[in-house]
């Protein structure tokens, strides 16, 4: 397991990703212009979506995809309440804060899903295609369960979510990227990634590279401002729950009966906690939830630990308990 | 040159509100308005800046309106309504147009 993090930790997406975050740190001026960031992320999100389309393609369908995505949304709506649990346990945060940010840990991050498919690839092993389809059925349950948390407290608002919110939420660019290119993917199988592929495969590891310079810088201009925000406890619970979430993918994946590389991934997706989905529902549901906490917590805590020590901690359990 | 009295509106507001804001303006009848970029700020929630964004939730604009004095407080309104419980700014300034028909 050692010489797994040793690797993934000196491999040349972590190390980007240390470079942005050092260089924030240090207060440097280096960024990546906006617009390229997002082509970036467009790409991103096309490449891991086609390519899981197609390995659904190759194999074929099976049950095992259908109780994979109802695993996912189960999973997705039950993590918020261990995350706001321990919260209640660890913290001091107000109802609605500990609602907010367990929101974000129920959802998950596109882009350490992205990291640790990479890293699988450099391990050779393969996971079920489908498993990106399974990330983009957890984006979304987790927020009806911050919102229900909210409830039971005293301060519903049935006004809260609005079929706007809804449709922003399930129709978010990065939702119907991620499972149009992976439908493009399953229609036109390895003879369309053949056509394309100069463009999808190759170039993939150094686009990820740059991606993960940028998401560097923010998670350092994250921390920059993290004083005042976060507490011990605070801090403590967003190192703590995404081994807690990856414990529950991990239970889940054997359940189900996923190879090691689909264990893996559905623990790197229970680990993970949305930064780009759950914030921009959570400012339009429970506008008095304080952002900087929920953001910092997963984007400049629970991000980096996952993208560093997280993935091959989770690829090494994965490996232990399916004897991959 | 002819010139005629208006209000100025300037709504600094989250991103994510910026539809459901010209929703509520459109529903109000005010019809005209432009949307401007903010590249960072300091306030109550503290220092914030575009570049050190990620989420499309985090971003904010500013929304602009100009209409006759009488119409301001039916815009104010429909505004409040939209942006009471979020972070932003609301601020009317007395001003002038050319063309007062079109406001």
């Amino acid at each position: 397991m050692f010489s797994l993090a040793a690797e993934n930790l000196l491999s040349p997406i972590v190390l980007s990703f240390v470079l942005g975050l050092g260089a924030a740190l240090a207060r440097s001026d280096l960024s990546v212009p906006e617009a390229a960031a997002k082509m970036m992320s467009i790409y991103l999100l096309f490449a891991i979506g086609f390519k899981g389309g197609v390995a659904v393609s190759d194999h074929g369908v099976d049950g095992a995809l259908a109780l994979s995505l109802i695993a996912g949304v189960v999973l997705s709506a039950l993590l918020p309440l261990l995350a706001f649990a321990l919260l209640k346990v660890m913290t001091n945060l107000s109802r609605i804060d500990a609602a907010a940010v367990a929101g974000h840990y129920g959802s998950i991050s596109i882009v350490t899903f992205v990291a640790a498919s990479t890293v699988l690839e450099s391990a050779g092993l393969k996971a079920e295609g489908y498993m990106v389809a399974v990330a983009a059925a957890m984006e979304a349950p987790a927020i009806l369960s911050a919102l229900w948390l909210v409830s039971r407290g005293g301060s519903g608002d049935a006004e809260r979510m609005s079929g706007d919110l809804w449709r922003e939420i399930l129709l978010n660019g990065s939702i119907v990227l991620l499972l149009g290119s992976f439908a493009i993917g399953w229609v036109t199988g390895a003879e369309g990634l053949a056509k394309i592929d100069s463009f999808i495969v190759a170039p993939f590891q150094g686009v990820l590279c740059l991606f993960l310079l940028d998401m560097g810088l923010i998670a350092g201009r994250g921390l920059r401002g993290a004083r005042g925000v976060l507490t011990g406890g605070v801090f403590a619970f967003g190192l703590i729950m995404p081994v807690l979430g990856a414990t529950a993918g991990l239970a889940t994946g054997l359940l189900l009966g996923l190879s090691t590389g689909g264990v893996a991934l559905l623990m790197v997706l229970s680990a993970s906690a949305s930064y780009i989905a759950v914030p921009a529902a959570m400012r339009v549901a429970l506008p008095e939830a304080n952002p900087s906490v929920y953001l910092t917590l997963s984007l400049a805590v629970t991000f980096p630990f996952n993208l560093t020590l997280g993935i091959p901690l989770y690829l090494a359990a994965a490996q232990w308990t399916t004897g991959g | 040159m002819q010139m005629h009295q208006a209000k100025r509106v300037e709504i600094t507001i989250e991103k994510i509100m910026q539809s459901r804001l010209t929703r509520a303006l459109q529903d109000a009848d005010v019809t005209g308005y432009t949307i401007l970029p903010v590249l960072g700020g300091s306030g109550r929630s503290g220092e914030w800046s575009r570049s050190g964004q990620i989420s499309r939730g985090t971003g904010m604009v500013q929304v602009v309106c100009i209409v006759r004095p009488e119409r301001l407080e039916a815009l104010l309104e429909a505004a409040f309504a939209v942006v009471e419980k979020h972070i932003g700014v609301v601020s009317v300034t007395d001003c002038q147009v050319l063309r007062a028909e079109r406001f």
